[in-house]
């Protein structure tokens, strides 16, 4: 236990020590992460701002009363032309160069037109033309508002039954979605934030473990210690423990920075109450995360130490990166993977478990039995990690 | 005289890869680096494995430590067999080579700290013993500076005495005086005197014979992994130098030395 320690402790003092280290390790990736989201968040926010105020301008060709009546809220400034070809070209130059955003052109005699159309006559409908130039945000947008207004407009001159058209959303028996807020946010988190914490946890052992083992393989300081007394498991452990604890660190910033940037990321519709979370929840999730860093440090420790140099232990780490990524997607895209089988797998039963808390279903008797498999799990990689440091061939072998 | 070692049949093999076998034009998957080498070692006593290149001294010494398991035949250092009981035979010996590396990041101070500490020894002697150490070899004056950033002969001397943080009193170095300058060398030749007159047992491999002249009490000469002559100093080389017995006792066993 003495041993264990005094390794922590070198182990703690190298990362400590080194303050590049903690700030590409820690500080950065929670950082990077915030700044990014929030950026992300704020730039897809302005670019439905711009188009609320924006006043669109747009030239119009027989445009019915009812019709121009209909686009007030939409908010475009219509310049009336009388289709004459003289100003064709100019008119389609100004769209193009987007200081006009439209031209919509309506047939003669349009709404007569529509109110005599039979549909069973097999007859063309009546058309609107619109043209626009998709390149330009602002005539694209008002290309769209347009479309969705003729759209309703259509359908309204047919109106013959609706769907759940209520405001409130509520109808006759009550509200028509029968989901809570509470379980829509679970939905939601439970699809991405287990993928997201397996992915950070393991970019924050991949930083360190190959430099850690592989690395001082390859600098020939582990032999150093492999003629100390201490134990090869002492060794092992200790190795694991403190690779786990700077995983865990690096898995904590990244988590924060996601948390955090999460409500300007979805633009308001992350309902921060809607996240009730109870103590125990966080609890359980904060022990399934350990037991989770645990078992993918060991992992990662195994392939470095079979490594012959960083190099190549972050060579061999890319297919196992994959893999994470893999198992992480199973509950986001839906996939029952069912049966209890599922808790011994080493990371399914993790994201498994995640997925369970994040989605308002804490299943106990499942997140006990994948702590216990991890733990388990955990036990016999450090066992397989104590072999190899006693194995000649592949501590020293060239 | 009290023995302190005695190596039994050791012996250690490696596989040839199959470009190796072809370079040394040999049908054979494995060299013998090690091939049935015994002797016995004795308490107080410098004990000198003499021998060339690729004569299986280093492959001894690295199974003598425990780092390499040997494939048959055992060695019993004081009491406890490098095969069955490694940890017990690491905490009595220092072990001194150049292939043990200290890392860059950490300074002499903190590494005499953490090796103290993974030796179990008490923190008090610890810091009286790194203070005579360390202002002994003078590093004293570097001992707030990292390892990456010292001169290689520095390195070598805090490498030496991180080995020797439990105060072993078995000494095993392979190459003692390798690739250090004639200031340093003479520094390490006298410590490993002053070991010597405190008691403690050396073993010591290398192939310069004025340093087998200076230390040893008694040498073994090895020959392609094999004890050739092993004996006191006096008894091997009677009233001829080192240098001109080992080469008589080349011939006698290997033939005449090809230019």
């Amino acid at each position: 236990m003495h041993d264990i320690i005094t390794i922590i402790k070198k182990e703690m003092a190298r990362f400590f020590g080194d303050k590049r280290l903690v700030f590409t390790t820690v500080i950065m990736p929670g950082l990077m992460i915030y700044l990014m989201y929030s950026l992300m968040g704020e730039g897809m926010m302005k670019q439905f701002s711009t188009a609320d105020d924006y006043v669109g301008k747009a030239y119009c060709v027989n445009m019915p009363a009812e019709i121009r009546e209909m686009t007030k809220p939409a908010n475009i400034e219509w310049e009336d032309w009388d289709g004459n070809d003289a100003d064709k070209e100019r008119i389609l130059k100004e769209i193009a160069d987007g200081e006009k955003d439209l031209l919509i052109y309506f047939p003669e005699n349009f709404m007569t037109d529509v109110a005599a159309y039979d549909i069973t006559s097999g007859q063309p409908a009546p058309q609107i033309e619109m043209y626009y130039s998709s390149e330009k945000s602002n005539s694209g947008t008002i290309y769209s508002k347009m479309q969705s207004l003729l759209s309703a407009f259509e359908e309204s001159l047919v109106n013959k039954y609706d769907i759940n058209m209520s405001a409130e959303g509520e109808g006759k028996f009550g509200s028509f979605d029968q989901a809570s807020e509470t379980g829509i946010m679970g939905k939601m988190l439970s699809g991405l934030l287990p993928m997201l914490i397996m992915t950070f946890i393991f970019s924050g052992c991949s930083g360190v473990a190959p430099e850690s083992i592989a690395g001082e393989k390859e600098r020939g300081t582990i032999a150093t210690l492999l003629v100390t007394p201490v134990k090869r498991s002492a060794l092992a452990f200790g190795k694991v423990i403190s690779l786990s604890i700077i995983a865990l660190l690096a898995g904590i910033s990244s988590f924060l920075g996601t948390t955090l940037s999460l409500p300007k990321m979805m633009g308001g519709e992350v309902d921060m109450d809607a996240i009730t979370y109870s103590i125990t929840d966080y609890l359980l999730l904060f022990v399934l995360i350990i037991s989770t860093v645990l078992v993918m440090v060991s992992i990662i420790s195994l392939i470095s130490a079979y490594a012959k140099s960083v190099k190549e232990a972050t060579t061999m780490m890319a297919p196992f990166m994959v893999v994470i990524i893999l198992v992480s997607l199973i509950p986001m895209l839906g996939i029952d993977m069912g049966g209890k089988a599922t808790f011994f797998i080493p990371l399914l039963n993790s994201v498994t478990a995640m997925t369970s808390i994040f989605g308002f279903n804490t299943d106990l008797t499942m997140i006990g039995l994948t702590i216990g498999a991890n733990v388990v799990i955990t036990g016999v990689l450090v066992t397989v990690l104590t072999k190899m440091f006693g194995n000649e061939n592949i501590m020293f072998g060239k | 005289m009290e023995e302190l070692l005695q190596v039994k049949d050791l012996r250690k093999t490696f596989k040839l890869s199959a470009k190796q076998q072809k370079l040394e034009n040999t049908k054979e998957k494995v060299k013998v680096a090690v091939d049935g080498l015994s002797f016995t070692a004795y308490k107080g006593e410098v004990f000198g494995l003499l021998g060339p290149n690729g004569a299986g001294k280093t492959t001894t010494l690295r199974m003598l430590a425990t780092l390499i398991k040997p494939d048959s035949g055992d060695a019993v250092l004081d009491g406890a067999s490098i095969v069955s009981q490694p940890e017990q035979v690491r905490s009595k010996i220092g072990f001194l080579t150049s292939e043990l590396k200290l890392e860059d990041f950490f300074t002499p101070n903190y590494q005499y700290d953490f090796f103290s500490g993974l030796y179990g020894v008490a923190p008090e002697v610890a810091a009286k013993r790194k203070k005579e150490m360390f202002e002994r070899f003078g590093i004293d004056k570097f001992a707030e500076v990292k390892v990456g950033n010292l001169s290689t002969g520095m390195k070598q001397k805090v490498s030496l005495v991180v080995s020797l943080v439990h105060d072993p009193d078995v000494v095993i170095f392979d190459e003692p005086t390798n690739g250090l300058d004639v200031l340093t060398a003479k520094v390490v030749t006298d410590f490993l005197l002053d070991l010597k007159a405190r008691g403690k047992s050396i073993i010591v491999s290398t192939h310069i014979f004025s340093l087998i002249e200076k230390i040893c009490d008694r040498v073994g000469i090895v020959i392609n992994g094999k004890m050739v002559a092993c004996d006191t100093l006096d008894a091997i080389c009677g009233d001829k130098t080192m240098e001109e017995r080992f080469f008589e006792i080349y011939e006698e066993k290997v033939g005449k030395i090809d230019a």
